[in-house]
């Protein structure tokens, strides 16, 4: 199969999966086998793509001119490859987890559910396969708007003012700052074209170019820097498979997917070493770093704590990427991949104790370890990758990145880097103590009694996958190497 | 011999009809089948004369053989052609529409009357468009004028009747200084044709009666398209419409009245006349702003959807005056643009609120509340039109706002790039609150079971919604032919 028919197949595959599921919505387990069966497809199709990107190709297919010089058109690149595997291969995962959860937490509209989520991953990979902003935009507003329904999907008050103030965040900031930027930029320098070496140079004052900058960070609001991240906490209203795949990988991978492509293809890291603003967006980022980590830690309810290390972990991403310098956008690359095993592992795990136990609260968790040891066990792996502790994949983006600091002379930042770490440490390391080490509350003695076996093997997986990546670190960065030709 | 009267027909045909349908007051299917008929006609001839003048160039028509200037003559350049086929094009999708909504809105004994005045209506506004003529434009103001009237009044509620005369008053005061105005023209020109002015305005310009003139027809035409703040009449006319007039004077009515606007100023008047002698940019941009930002706020707390669009119509007004401020190419392609782009966006949420009215009888939001799940297709409809006038990507609205504010940020007028995406969102808080409402409430207890609309009503609908889709992606159409009635607008008379 040639690489722009993949390219092609692999999108189609989640509409063309949704409209089968729509189709069978009367038969839930045809249509749950649909859906694993659409997530496998996508993913075999994007491996396709594999080898022609590892050996320095980049396959790429258009669709249609929308105005002259301004087109739907798909080009995969390093980057954009290694999304699209981390988002279509763990969809595979989180589609078993999908029909654990939602036929064990007894939620309602199952149909509609999957039919959004396909949506959602078909504008995930039409992000990570943009040829330019302007398809990448697009693309954009497709996912936000395509969570929204997931979001509310409970359909009480919180859920619908969490919806509420999620679609706001992401569309005013992608509407009012986003498109304004991309509109500047096409004005400035008539292409939107993502290009080696960036298209700035030369054509736009630094001036601009620092203004612009600010612009385009502002405007992704799915990379949640602060004071624009309220929506994601806002998010876990959704139910758990949501949180996982959407709000710990597609969705703000996506933000600092955007980011990096950003500040690689459109500004160059030669030209954003210029920039004012480059600084200040770097010290904002390490901001929203420690101070998401602070706030993570005083949560008790255990999804708001990991948005909040979420929240915090993008910002390594958007300061790697700002450091300016090959090692940490690689680095920063590298976490997009490292960072989703470990969070989605984190929330399958929150998922799990729900369906469960009904339990939602960190103080609840005392001596769950008993009760749970497999998922308690996979948390404790998720954690480790989080916080970049060896033997977990974590360690080498975070290496990267520090790196990355100290090859752009940002001292300071690796101190911040550190600090982070050992918040990171101190709000993800307690609820596995409380689970191993105290006693349970209730006086719990009824043995192991774990959640349905579609839980508790994809986080097993994801957990076994995180402790995989530690030696899958190498290829990895061969393939982010590719970014700069 | 039909080719060469493309331009007399386009007219003649909904006008000689409309007599015609008073033999058929008895039956009102057969008013409605001949009203279609001539409706889809006047399609076809608009089609044909926009393929010959896109070809061939402009075409003057002389009525009745007698030469211009001194007879009244037609004139079709591809700036007008645009606009009758967005006339002529709605009308024809309406009819299919208009059956079942107007049989259950409309006194049987009054429905082949309805469709009499809608032809009128329909005549004139093509009419209005085509005509090379400065006195002739005014004729065909108060035939559309006055057959709106009647088509407003024959609203259901009681309210219609208030909000036809309210109409009246204004629309009447706008003609009239439109007349005024032209009659000034006339006495320092001596003529009436629209080239012949701009050839001898030039010598006579700087007098106090020929700005006096100017300014008559500017506040005359600006409240018949409803510029801010004399759109005061609009939201209660279109509330209180059948449906079916709602559909086709949003669409419509307000659009040819600022392609008269840009006609004096463009071409009659000039652009150096316009926007260098008289500072018309500075007179008309804070309008415009304003224009967009007050009806937009006030959209939000409109407890009837109908009249929320109402307002929403007077904001896209705002729009494409503020493109037409900027007095440059492009800011005037996107006006044009828009001109097109909202009369299928606003034309199918209008007719998605038809099909509700026609099952629940209300458009108000509290009625609305799960009406999703009963009336799927009719509110994805909803949908998708929102989607559009909120101007997401892919949709034929975003396309206008892309033309818009790089307008603005060719002018350097970049804080009005930023209102405009911040206003943009005000539309996002509207339409959502309707998607929320219908998608997310449930009915309340004691409402009566809804079916989904019928076909009838649906496949219209999804026409003009796919269209607002389809020519968001595929612009090659909406975007040339708007680049060609800007340079036309721009060159003047040849």
């Amino acid at each position: 199969m040639s690489p722009e028919m993949a390219i092609g197949l692999a999108l189609a595959t989640p509409l063309a999966g949704m409209l089968l599921m729509l189709l069978f919505a009367r038969v839930p387990n045809l249509r749950d086998t649909m859906m694993v069966l659409t997530a496998a497809t996508m993913f075999a199709m994007v491996l396709q793509v594999l080898p022609e990107v590892q050996a320095g190709a980049r396959p790429s297919l258009e669709l249609f001119e929308l105005m002259p010089g301004l087109s739907i058109a798909f080009e995969v690149e390093p980057l954009g490859m290694l999304f699209a595997l981390v988002a279509s291969g763990l969809w595979i995962v989180t589609a078993l987890y999908a029909i654990g959860y939602m036929r064990g937490a007894k939620e309602k509209h199952h149909t509609r559910f999957y039919a959004f989520f396909a949506i959602a991953l078909f504008s995930a990979l039409g992000i990570a396969f943009a040829k330019n902003m302007f398809t990448l935009f697009v693309f954009y507003e497709i996912l936000s708007i395509s969570t929204y329904p997931l979001v509310a999907h409970k359909g009480n008050e919180a859920a619908k003012r969490g919806a509420r103030i999620y679609l706001g965040l992401l569309l005013g900031t992608s509407i009012g700052f986003q498109l304004l930027a991309i509109l500047l930029t096409w004005s400035l320098t008539g292409t939107l074209d993502f290009t080696d070496g960036g298209i700035m140079e030369g054509k736009v004052g630094h001036g601009v170019g620092a203004i612009l900058l600010l612009l385009y960070m502002y405007g992704i609001g799915k990379a949640a820097l602060m004071p624009f991240h309220r929506w994601l906490p806002e998010a876990m209203v959704a139910p758990t498979p949501v949180s996982a795949l959407l709000h710990a990988v597609a969705v703000v991978k996506a933000g600092v997917f955007t980011v990096l492509k950003v500040s690689v293809y459109l500004f160059g890291l030669d030209y954003l070493q210029d920039l004012v603003t480059t600084e200040w967006v770097m010290y904002i980022a390490a901001f929203t770093m420690i101070a998401a980590s602070l706030v993570a830690m005083q949560q008790d309810n255990l999804k708001a704590r990991l948005a909040y290390s979420t929240v915090s972990q993008l910002s390594y991403i958007v300061l790697g990427a700002m450091l300016a310098s090959q090692i940490a956008a690689i680095g920063g690359g590298m976490h997009i991949a490292m960072h989703a095993f470990g969070k989605i592992t984190l929330f399958f795990c929150a998922g799990a104790i729900y369906v469960a136990t009904k339990k939602t609260e960190i103080s609840q968790m005392d001596g769950l370890g008993r009760r749970m040891p497999f998922t308690m066990g996979a948390f404790l792996l998720g954690a480790l990758c989080v916080i970049g502790a060896p033997p977990m994949g974590g360690l080498w983006s975070k290496w990267h990145l520090i790196l990355g600091a100290l090859d752009s002379g940002q001292q300071l930042m690796i101190a911040v880097f550190l600090v982070s770490t050992l918040l990171n440490v101190a709000y993800l390391i307690p609820p596995v103590i409380r689970a191993f080490l105290r006693p349970p509350k209730d006086g719990y003695t009824g043995g192991i009694k774990e959640a349905p076996l579609l839980c508790v093997a994809p986080l097993t997986f994801t957990a076994l996958g995180a402790f995989a990546m530690f030696f899958l670190a190498g290829p990895l960065r061969g393939l982010l190497e590719g970014m700069f030709p | 011999m039909i080719e060469h009267n493309l331009p007399a027909l386009q007219v003649l045909l909904p006008l000689f009809a409309a007599p015609l349908l008073l033999f058929l007051v008895r039956w009102p299917t057969l008013a409605w089948a001949l009203t279609t008929a001539v409706c889809w006609a006047t399609f076809l001839v608009s089609a044909l004369l926009l393929e010959a003048v896109w070809t061939g160039g402009p075409i003057s028509y002389a009525h009745g053989g007698w030469e211009p200037p001194y007879g009244i003559e037609y004139w079709v350049d591809t700036a007008n052609a645009f606009v009758l086929l967005i006339i002529a094009g709605i009308s024809a999708i309406v009819m299919p529409f208009a059956r079942d909504s107007v049989e259950q809105e409309v006194d049987r004994d009054r429905i082949a009357w309805f469709y009499s005045a809608f032809l009128l209506a329909n005549a004139g506004l093509l009419g209005i468009a085509i005509t090379g003529d400065a006195f002739n434009i005014f004729v065909f103001f108060e035939i559309s004028a006055i057959a709106s009237y009647a088509l407003i009044a024959m609203g259901k509620d009681r309210r219609a009747l208030l909000a036809s005369f309210t109409y009246l008053i204004m629309g009447t005061i706008g003609t009239t200084f439109l007349l005024i105005g032209i009659g000034f023209l006339y006495m320092m020109t001596g003529t009436l044709n629209l080239a012949d002015l701009a050839e001898r305005l030039p010598a006579v310009r700087d007098t106090t009666t020929i700005r006096a003139a100017f300014a008559f027809i500017a506040v005359g035409i600006s409240l018949k398209l409803a510029l801010f703040p004399l759109h005061l009449w609009l939201p209660n006319a279109y509330t209180y419409a059948p449906s079916m007039v709602t559909v086709f004077l949003s669409a419509t009515a307000t659009k040819v009245a600022i392609y008269v606007l840009l006609r004096f100023f463009y071409s009659v008047f000039g652009v150096e006349f316009s926007f260098g002698v008289l500072p018309m940019g500075y007179v008309l941009m804070p309008l415009a702003l304003l224009g967009i930002l007050l009806p937009s706020i006030v959209a939000i707390f409109q407890a009837d959807v109908k009249r929320m669009l109402a307002y929403s119509s007077v904001a896209q007004v705002g729009y494409i005056i503020l493109g037409f401020s900027f007095a440059s190419t492009l800011g005037l392609m996107a006006a044009m643009l828009h001109l097109f782009n909202h009369a299928i966006t606003k034309a199918a949420l209008f007719m998605a609120l038809g099909a509700i009215v026609y099952r629940i009888g209300s458009t108000r939001i509290d009625d609305m509340a799960g009406i999703a799940r009963d009336m799927p297709w009719t509110m994805a409809a909803f949908v998708v039109g929102g989607l559009s006038l909120i101007g997401i990507p892919l949709t034929a609205g975003f396309i206008t706002k892309w033309h818009l504010l790089l307008a603005a940020l060719e002018a350097g007028f970049w804080p009005i790039a930023v209102f405009l995406l911040a206003t943009s969102l005000i539309a996002v808080i509207y339409i959502w609150r309707v998607v929320e409402a219908a998608y997310f409430l449930e009915r309340p207890a004691n409402a009566p079971p809804v079916r989904e609309a019928p076909p009838a009503l649906l496949l219209p609908t999804w026409g003009l919604a796919l269209a607002s889709v389809v020519f968001g992606i595929y612009t090659a159409l909406p975007v040339g032919a708007a680049a060609k009635a800007a340079a036309i607008l721009l060159g003047g008379y040849p």
